[in-house]
């Protein structure tokens, strides 16, 4: 059972349509957050080309994530990163059976509009793009296309939830081949979760009122996340993410899935790797699955990953604050 | 006698499913458990299991390196009753054809002889709500969630269907083997999981 079915009237992502006089619903929250729900325990990849696309299907990740350059290359070439060429979306597209997501920047109401049309199974607006608007990120309910956002905190996930996110995945620092930053924004967030279960259980509703208010959402939302203990759509791990161990580690603490970005394909050892990365995540709870994944990769192939400390670009800031 | 009931935990949406068998098996107030099982002794000491929503290429694969592809067959072929949702369905099939990549070489079941299109409603912005119904098992009117759905166009002499929508064949049975391609875990009925319920118990007892 999906844990909330909050819908909002003024959805204009719902579609009322008849198929030979039958009554259909599409873009409704249940289909929408429940296609999430299918990628759960899974990875999903980011890929560059078709021939990386077919790497990861056979690898067996749930889906591909389509981008112009992975996050580690837009770090390096600087610039405006844009969402990619609709002409590789639509080439990987036919050539692969698993789902395709691609990325378009925060607040770019239209570059998802295009992404819609083409008919990627799931937009992500992302922070590894350069936001377009600063203010305010996109309002989801009009989209028919499942949206999946970052977040660092409950509060920024409930936010997305509330501009009508049918996914969130922690924000973790993008194309660092560095975990420590996901690691963190899941026990914030796990943290967070324990503290208003905890206010709800005690039936203190004034403090939950307060909560709602720092965290600039309605109290409705916050009261029904406190009552399930978890968020009410499927949560991945995103950010950094770069061997079959760190994968492992962000499933035990509660992740539904994986994304992985620049660490599979910026390797030495993409195939292995992605393999490697797709076991740990499914056989998390078995430690010597776990290892043989690890024993698969090669650390000398690792990218060798940058200390957030001294980024002077840092892609979880983007949109933050919205 | 108890029933334990177990549900595939490879990848998809094992959780709620867990939590519609758990309901199904308390509304009916069978004595019974509802477990995740992967291992190949977990497996084998099921009287009924699910095979959840997810992705079938990566269910397939994985299920295949840890052995438990093999028992799953020759438990399900010495009579273990079995749901397949969606990905499940298309696992338990002989053949899985792609709406646009065509046939593809993924490790199936094999129990079904059909005619099965993945992805055959379209993709993820055709996928829908509709009411349907299951006439033959009772269950009249169903709310169907179909998620980038499979469907069958054609089935062998020995596979009975339980539902249609739109002409295409959206739920199928042979013997006490239930392939459906919607997904009834992502609703609060539980009449599907209640019928599967039901089949596990008399196939036990």
């Amino acid at each position: 059972m999906l844990p909330l079915s909050g819908e909002r009237q003024d959805a204009k992502g719902i579609i009322s349509d008849k198929i030979n006089s039958i009554d259909t619903l599409r873009g409704s929250s249940t289909v929408k957050r429940g296609f999430a729900h299918m990628l759960k325990n899974g990875v999903v990849m980011d890929v560059t080309n078709v021939e990386q696309a077919q790497i990861a299907e056979e690898a067996g990740a749930v889906s591909v994530m389509v981008l112009d350059k992975l996050p580690s290359e837009v770090r390096k070439a600087g610039g405006v990163a844009r969402t990619a060429s609709i002409r590789i979306i639509e080439e990987i597209m036919d050539s692969v059976t698993i789902p395709v997501m691609a990325k378009c920047r925060i607040g770019h109401v239209n570059e998802a509009l295009v992404l819609q049309e083409t008919d990627v199974d799931m937009i992500d607006e992302s922070e590894v793009l350069t936001p377009a608007d600063e203010l305010r990120h996109i309002w989801k309910w009009d989209f028919t296309t499942p949206v999946v956002n970052g977040a660092r905190s409950l509060a920024e996930a409930l936010r997305r939830i509330e501009e009508g996110a049918s996914m969130i995945r922690t924000k973790g620092e993008p194309g660092t081949g560095n975990v420590a930053e996901a690691i963190k924004h899941i026990k914030k967030v796990n943290d967070e979760l324990r503290m208003i279960k905890s206010i709800y259980d005690s039936g203190d509703n004034q403090e939950l009122v307060r909560m709602a208010r720092e965290f600039k959402v309605s109290y409705d939302i916050v009261e029904q996340t406190a009552k399930l203990g978890r968020l009410p759509v499927v949560n991945f791990a995103a950010g950094g993410i770069a061997t079959p161990a760190d994968a492992a580690y962000l499933m035990s603490l509660g992740c539904d899935g994986i994304f992985v970005g620049s660490g599979i394909f910026n390797s030495d050892d993409a195939k292995e790797r992605a393999r490697a990365i797709v076991l740990a995540t499914t056989f998390w709870n078995e430690s010597d699955k776990v290892k043989e994944a690890q024993k698969m990769i090669d650390e000398r192939q690792s990218m060798l990953g940058l200390d957030v400390n001294t980024l002077e670009l840092r892609m979880q800031d983007r949109g933050g604050s919205a | 006698m108890s029933l334990t009931v177990g549900v595939l935990s490879i990848q998809g949406d094992i959780q709620e499913n867990l939590v519609s068998t758990k309901a199904a098996i308390d509304e009916l107030g069978i004595d019974g458990k509802v477990i995740a099982v992967r291992t190949p002794d977990e497996i084998s000491q099921l009287d009924g299991l699910i095979i959840p929503g997810g992705e079938s290429t990566t269910i397939g694969q994985l299920s295949l390196v840890n052995g438990s592809l093999k028992i799953l067959k020759e438990k399900i072929q010495s009579g273990m009753p079995v749901l397949g949702i969606c990905a499940g369905m298309i696992m338990l099939s002989n053949t899985a054809n792609d709406r646009v990549v065509g046939k593809t070489d993924q490790p199936l079941l094999d129990i079904f002889d059909i005619k099965l299109e993945r992805n055959s409603f379209g993709r993820q912005k055709q996928s829908f709500e509709s009411d349907i119904s299951l006439d033959s098992i009772d269950i009249p009117k169903f709310n169907g969630v179909f998620i980038r759905a499979p469907s069958v166009s054609d089935v062998g002499s020995d596979v009975e269907i339980l539902s249609k929508f739109n002409d295409r064949i959206v739920a199928i049975k042979k013997g006490n083997v239930i392939g459906i391609s919607f997904h009834p875990e992502l609703t609060e009925d539980t009449s599907v999981h209640k019928y599967f319920i039901n089949l596990v118990n008399d196939s036990k007892n």
